[in-house]
């Protein structure tokens, strides 16, 4: 059975896709065989970030109106043979998103065998974003430490709880997953920025992982290579920590301190 | 923020305000947005039924669901006149 996992915040620029890419790319090397679907109708960009750009000849509108087979929309990802990758369209209107048909296409990728479909949802709670998660069975929620993107992210608990599939079936709730991004534990020390625990106790979801805010994910983006492939870096750490939880295994929390600072430092400031 | 800054007591930490304002600001839209759209019309309601006994104003009848762990309580407040008691 397949799994369906939205990546969802309600604020834009907090890390859905870089998210997405490196979240998806970690499930497939774990062995798993796993589809990215990019829902931001209109402005498109996960193609970039998975660098399979220059390769989109069909997309996801495309498949909803049946003018291409699934097999001819699918890009297979350049680093594991097991990642597909279905982008978003560019220029159609997001009307052309139907209940039905993001329902037909969910259920044609489950019975292609994949074990995981991984739902990159648009920011804010239009269409595209209520799209992408309401056929969901489990949900990353990634914020910033910051005001504005907690409260979205509380938004969107809502919306998840009240308007997915589930909610409105009486089923099971979409499984909740926290995932704070941008994280910077120097900021933190020093009363600057709201701490894991803050963020934690405010959104009352379980934490899956926190993940370091990087010069890394700038130069990932720029080469088209996940975050999860820069081997070394915290990022492609805390990603490889935040899949093998989400896969059930047990690992502690990382990347939660800063450097040790010397006394100078601390006394005058800096 | 200095250990210097912290000896003198300089200012609250921006940290501490956030969490504040957020706790502050959730509490509030959380119980809003899950409000059902019912109880105005309930409130217009209520105060028709008891306008046939009772003269009260509009702003005497106040109408709250309020939320507790896994139940919700709907509280009806109503505030009859002086001169009918």
């Amino acid at each position: 059975m397949a799994r369906i996992i939205v990546v969802t915040s309600g604020k834009g620029g907090v890390g859905k896709t870089t998210t997405s890419a490196s979240f998806a790319s970690g499930l497939a090397l774990r062995g798993h065989k796993t589809v990215v679907i990019d829902f931001d109708v209109g402005l498109r960009n996960l193609d970039l970030i998975m660098g399979c750009e220059r390769r989109v000849v069909y997309d996801l509108i495309n498949v909803v109106n049946q003018e291409a087979s699934l097999n001819q929309a699918l890009i297979k990802d350049k680093h594991c043979d097991n990642l597909f990758v279905l982008p978003a369209s560019q220029t159609r209107d997001k009307d052309a998103l139907t209940e039905d048909g993001v329902e037909r296409v969910l259920k044609d990728l489950a019975d292609m065998g994949f074990d995981y479909i991984v739902c990159d949802s648009p920011a804010g709670i239009e269409k595209g974003a209520l799209m992408a998660l309401h056929f969901a069975d489990e949900a990353l929620i990634v914020t910033n430490p910051e005001v504005s993107s907690v409260r979205d992210s509380d938004r969107i608990l809502g919306i998840l709880a009240s308007k997915s599939r589930r909610a409105v079936n009486g089923a099971e709730p979409v499984k909740e997953h926290l995932l704070i991004t941008r994280y910077a534990p120097g900021r933190v020390d020093k009363g600057e920025m709201l701490s894991v625990d803050d963020v934690k106790e405010i959104l009352r979801v379980p934490l899956l992982g926190v993940v370091p805010e990087s010069q890394t994910v700038l130069q990932a983006s720029n080469a088209g290579t996940p975050a999860i492939h820069m081997n070394g870096s915290d990022v492609s750490e805390a990603y490889k920590d935040v899949v093998a939880r989400f896969l059930g295994e047990d690992r502690p929390m990382r990347f939660l301190d800063a450097p040790k600072v010397g006394l100078l430092k601390r006394l005058f400031g800096g | 923020m200095s250990l210097i800054d912290m000896l003198f007591g300089k200012r609250k930490k921006t940290a501490d305000i956030a969490r504040e304002r957020l706790q502050i600001i959730l509490a509030h839209e959380r119980g809003r947005n899950g409000a059902p759209d019912y109880l105005p019309a309930l409130q217009k309601e209520l105060m028709e039924v008891i306008s046939k006994y009772v003269k009260v104003n509009h702003e005497d009848i106040k109408v709250q669901l309020e939320r507790q762990d896994n139940f919700e309580v709907l509280e009806v407040n109503i505030v009859l006149p002086e001169n009918q008691r």
